[in-house]
């Protein structure tokens, strides 16, 4: 009884908390000031039309370094905690997939795989990016161990891919450092004309690497838990 | 109900979210549905967080025909918030994987997903 009042004790905080926000809210019918800054000035400034790829890579560029991190130690972790010895994995009671989904698999994923690299190369374009390119890649993967469980997926292919694309982005900032105005600075390659492909200086560069890291770190997230379903 | 706005019905839906997350993560028993919780409370932040960047009609930043290159600071919502959530989507999901995997490993060391029989901290 005293535990289930206390549990509503907390919820009422948290719902007064969050009824404040909403009491106080009605809309916003202008850009704040910096907000403001970053859609007037950023076309010139750095060249992408998605004004979110343009915070997220240049303005706040140094964040998404961090957020990068961030996955990487998680994926790290993941890898670290379900690492399973050669051959133990050989003996895996696996379910036979049906027809059905074993064709549509052999179709889709590599479709899949071409919609994800399109996603992050056109991340300065039009809606999605790095991140989100590499999710679709790493859905893709999910979609191949769903019909194939008995696959196995290169780890050391994966971890090639992680270290290598980790690694020119730290170099892609350093180099800003040295023949352009800061770290992770945008204008490292020519702007180009706005609203093309090859444009926004180094945004697509950086966001290629991006999309590999993230599609590479969740691939070997799920490979990792996929050789443990049966351990349990 | 002519104030119910946009930003208005995606902030409730995203108060309603974190309160059931939080609900959830402190009555569930099963570990899994404790994670579940905790994604819920997440989403729920976000939407939150996407509701209060909103700029009455108008659109995605997003530079393309419909928006007017001269005029873009009266034509597309505030970009900040939605490249922050971005983040914390990423983030989220490494959080995620790492919640379920020790889920995992706690199973695999005891067979069993119910918290009462993890009392080795309780005192």
């Amino acid at each position: 009884m005293v535990k289930n009042s206390l549990i509503f004790i907390v919820l009422i905080g948290f719902a007064v908390l969050l009824a404040d926000l909403f009491v106080g809210f009605n809309g916003n019918t202008d850009l704040n000031t910096l907000a403001n800054h970053y859609a007037v000035s950023g076309p010139e400034e750095v060249g992408s039309a998605n004004l979110v790829t343009a915070v997220v890579v240049t303005y706040r560029g140094l964040d998404t370094l961090g957020e990068v991190t961030i996955l990487f130690l998680a994926a790290a972790i993941v890898s670290f905690l379900l690492k399973v010895e050669a051959g133990a994995s050989r003996n895996r009671k696996l379910r036979s997939t049906s027809e059905i989904l074993d064709t549509a698999s052999k179709i889709l994923v590599p479709v899949i795989f071409l919609f994800g690299i399109y996603v992050f190369i056109n991340g300065h374009l039009s809606p999605g990016g790095g991140f989100q390119g590499g999710a679709i890649i790493a859905s893709g993967l999910v979609l191949m161990l769903l019909a194939q469980p008995a696959k196995e997926v290169g780890h050391k292919l994966i971890t090639l891919v992680e270290s290598i694309s980790g690694i020119s982005f730290v170099l892609i900032g350093v180099a800003g450092v040295l023949f352009a105005a800061g770290f992770l600075d945008n204008k490292l390659l020519s702007l180009g004309k706005f609203g093309t492909i090859f444009s926004a200086g180094v945004i697509p560069v950086i966001y290629i690497f991006v999309g590999l890291k993230v599609g590479a770190e969740l691939s070997g997230i799920i490979t990792n838990l996929q050789e443990n379903q049966n351990e349990a | 109900m002519e104030n119910l706005n946009l930003e208005i019905i995606t902030l409730i839906t995203g108060i309603i979210l974190v309160l059931i997350g939080i609900w959830g993560l402190l009555t569930q028993k099963n570990l899994i549905k404790i994670v579940i919780g905790f994604t819920l409370f997440n989403t729920g932040i976000h939407i939150i967080m996407v509701s209060i960047g909103y700029v009455k009609n108008r659109t995605a930043p997003i530079i393309d025909q419909s928006v007017n290159i001269n005029d873009v600071g009266n034509s597309v919502v505030d970009p900040v918030p939605q490249a922050l959530v971005l983040t914390a989507i990423v983030i989220g999901l490494g959080v995620t994987a790492l919640m379920l995997t020790y889920v995992l490993k706690m199973y695999q060391k005891r067979k069993s997903l119910e918290i009462n029989n993890y009392n080795d901290l309780k005192w």
